[in-house]
């Protein structure tokens, strides 16, 4: 990922980090008479920062207005998207063994209990003579969502970067979108969610998904909130296997955090596919199918603890009978 | 009003009906009052304590109060077609049930969407339905839907309703003062002038044929909010018809039973008399056969077509040890059990026509249920949950209370109403009696008996 206009304010904490960038950059390339920053006197060194208008401005270091935890990207910001981005994802099915990092990294990031999964593992077994194959699942950002086009109240939404997030604000928790959802991706919160209680205190950021709210459907974002920081998601950052690719479509590049890549060029010659290409929904989510593999597939299930073993339990027993 | 003698004798026979309560009535109102506060008890559990008290879990999001508002509101649909219907072909021997049918579509349009409110997790933010409506959502088509079928169904019983409570007004009734008040004011001062007949005729005929259209037009907008899906077992072309079709069935067997329970309970056989038994029996009959030749074109094409996803959801509704019984219970006391019963002229009676559709009805919530669950529980990919209640859906009892809360609310509603007009329309007899004088005679001797028995 190019990380042209990332700055490292490294006082910046917390998860919700929405850089200073758009307020200084806004009175940077705003009007001449803002008091407050002409009657401070240049440092002299110049910062350059990424306008909400997209382009590279500099600015004196002096009028940097640093905010901590700025909270509010506002409404109209969450629903418009990161300008000039296309997020896409590459799953590389050939290196899961379902170390589930990525799944604990998601629950840690968005404050989700154990049990509460964003993302999930799921063993595949296309036939019954195909082999069984991990296959991790975030939500497919959909560039056709049928989530979207049956919420009845716009909350949940598609963005210019190709991401679908909600707005938990405005949910009425009909669960249509749950219903419409071919890939199972959406979660609703039955009951109050817990959480520690300054997380609870928090504006709600649509990119971050953070406070949950009972009664309201919540589900994967694809972290915007780090791409904002030039970061890749925690599900990306947190695989030992390097399975997820994380990028951009205009750029033409995704990363794994170890290596980057054209995307073209990876999807053309691992020969990626769409999961249910057929119902036309568009994801914005590729998988490199499960050739080559380097881990056999008995890996992800031996050392799980019981209660995880159990999901997977048809699927074991038939391999067993096989062998 | 001026009255005539079918209308005068009509009236001279319900009117006790509306001066006393009886004690009957005050006894059943007293058990659906307690039915409807212990589902207010589960209600205030689901608000206070979340959606987690219902069996709904994130792969099956629906349950019973989805199936509760497509039965309702299929009841309400079926009410005004039926009634619509009768009254535009002037089917004389329709003229005493109508009412029964309007009734029917306004009690069923009131409770219906109570239960699409219980399934809302934010009950709360009902207004964002208003403030930021998307019009692109089918959910959103219904709401607007349901409440022009609302206006039109309030329309559509008032408009019949009008030359009633004028009677009622004129008639000095033993009744409280408010009761009167209220008759003076709903009667619009109606003397029976040519002018307003003709112009309550002209408004009566206009709703009449704007009702029919609607109904089938907001049946299959609530169908489509599971046809516009991808899910198999939803996602069908033939939902609309097939959801109008069943709407119209069920309406049918609930007025069947309706007019037998008022039969016995306010003694109308001079009124809801065999034939209309006979004849709402023959529209069952015919009703279930197009409802089960669509359920059967719908089982058929996902079989023989055996593409995975449908595959999964037929085998499910087949497979005993799944939906099984539930499906053959559904189809057989659904489609076939009603067709026999009104073919063999044995059978052909009252009693057995009420029983059957009365079953018919169950079967009917039964398929609905059918329709919503089976489908919800087969996700496209592998749902490997250990979490039970994640699997497989099982209805709480807060549900059921919910459930049977509504259904007494329903069964109140007709209590109530009976005793504020009488079941058989009176104004209908007058118009009757000028042009089919002849169709009443048997009923006026028959009543003549009875005085002299």
């Amino acid at each position: 990922m190019k990380q042209e206009h990332e700055i490292d304010f490294n006082s910046r904490r917390g998860f919700i980090k929405t850089a200073a960038v758009v307020t200084v950059a806004a009175a940077a390339c705003g009007s001449l008479n803002c008091s407050c920053s002409s009657q401070k006197a240049p440092a002299g060194d110049k910062v350059r920062l990424l306008s909400p208008e997209g382009e590279i401005v500099e600015i004196d270091s002096a009028y940097l207005n640093h905010q901590e935890n700025m909270a509010v990207l506002s409404q109209h910001d969450q629903r418009v998207g990161i300008p000039g981005k296309k997020f896409v994802m590459v799953v590389d099915l050939a290196r899961c063994k379902n170390a589930r990092k990525c799944v604990s990294a998601c629950q840690k990031h968005h404050y989700r209990p154990e049990d509460t999964e964003w993302l999930t593992v799921k063993l595949m077994k296309d036939s019954e003579n195909s082999a069984p194959y991990w296959f991790p699942k975030q939500c497919f950002h959909c560039d056709n969502p049928p989530c979207v086009k049956v919420c009845p109240v716009d909350a949940t939404f598609k963005r210019q970067d190709g991401l679908v997030l909600i707005d938990n604000e405005r949910c009425i928790g009909c669960k249509f979108c749950m219903a419409a959802c071919p890939y199972s991706t959406r979660v609703f919160n039955w009951a109050e969610p817990e959480m520690p209680f300054e997380i609870k205190s928090l504006t709600y950021n649509a990119e971050t998904g953070v406070p949950a709210k009972v009664g309201t459907v919540e589900k994967c974002d694809f972290c915007p909130d780090r791409s904002r920081e030039g970061l890749l998601p925690p599900c990306v950052e947190a695989c030992p296997n390097g399975v997820f690719y994380f990028g951009d479509e205009n750029e033409d590049t995704v990363t794994n955090g170890d290596e980057t890549l054209s995307f073209t060029q990876l999807i053309k010659d691992r020969a990626a596919y769409r999961f249910l290409e057929e119902l036309g929904t568009k994801p914005r989510v590729y998988y490199l199918p499960p050739k080559d593999r380097q881990f056999p597939v008995e890996r992800g299930y031996e050392n799980l603890p019981d209660k995880l073993k159990a999901r997977f339990k048809d699927i074991i027993d038939q391999e067993k009978k096989k062998s | 009003m001026e009255l005539n003698t079918y209308q005068q004798e009509a009236f001279d026979y319900q009117r006790s009906n509306i001066e006393k309560f009886g004690k009957k009535n005050l006894i059943w109102s007293i058990f659906f009052l307690l039915w409807i506060m212990v589902g207010g008890y589960a209600l205030y559990l689901q608000i206070s304590k979340g959606h987690v008290v219902t069996g709904m879990r994130d792969n099956v999001v629906w349950g019973l109060f989805i199936v509760n508002f497509i039965f309702f509101i299929g009841l309400s649909y079926a009410g005004a077609i039926i009634a619509g219907l009768l009254h535009l072909f002037k089917v004389s021997w329709g003229k005493p049930i109508i009412r029964l049918a309007q009734m029917m579509t306004l009690i069923s349009v009131i409770v219906g969407p109570i239960f699409i409110l219980l399934c809302v997790g934010r009950f709360d933010r009902l207004h964002h339905l208003f403030i930021y409506p998307r019009i692109q959502s089918p959910m959103t088509w219904d709401v607007l839907a349901i409440m022009t079928y609302f206006v039109g169904s309030i329309l559509f019983l008032y408009m019949a309703l009008i030359k009633d409570f004028a009677v009622y007004r004129d008639a000095k009734m033993n009744i409280p003062g408010w009761k009167q008040k209220l008759y003076k004011i709903l009667a619009i001062g109606y003397r029976g002038a040519a002018s307003q007949k003709r112009h309550l005729i002209i408004s009566q005929n206009l709703l009449a044929l704007i009702m029919i259209p609607l109904s089938i037009i907001v049946s299959s907008i609530l169908s489509w909010i599971f046809g516009m899906t991808l899910r198999p077992g939803w996602h069908s072309t033939i939902f609309g018809p097939y959801f109008v079709l069943g709407a119209l069935y069920s309406g049918c067997g609930v007025l069947i039973v309706a007019m037998w329970v008022y039969r016995k309970m306010y003694k109308l056989e001079n009124y809801f008399t065999d034939k209309h038994f006979t004849n709402l029996g023959y529209c069952l009959m015919v009703l279930s056969a197009g409802y089960g030749y669509f359920t059967f074109s719908e089982y058929f094409t996902d079989w023989f077509g055996s593409a995975k996803w449908d595959s999964e959801v037929i085998n499910k509704l087949f497979n005993p040890a799944q939906y099984g019984w539930w499906t053959l219970f559904a189809n057989f006391f659904g489609i076939i059990i009603p067709i026999l019963i009104v073919a063999l002229p044995k059978t052909r009676k009252p009693n057995w026509i009420a029983l059957a559709s009365f079953f018919m009805v169950i079967a009917l919530w039964v398929k609905r249920y059918l329709i919503i669950v089976p489908t919800l529980e087969t996700p496209a990919l592998p749902m490997q949950d250990t979490r039970i209640a994640y699997v497989k859906y099982s209805a709480t009892w807060p549900e059921w209370a919910l459930t049977f809360a509504g259904i007494a609310t329903f069964l109140l509603f007709f209590t109530l109403m009976s005793k504020f007009v009488t079941v058989v329309p009176l104004s209908d007899l007058e118009d009757t009696n000028h042009h089919h004088a002849h169709h009443h005679e048997p009923v006026a001797i028959k009543t003549e008996e009875i005085q002299t028995a």
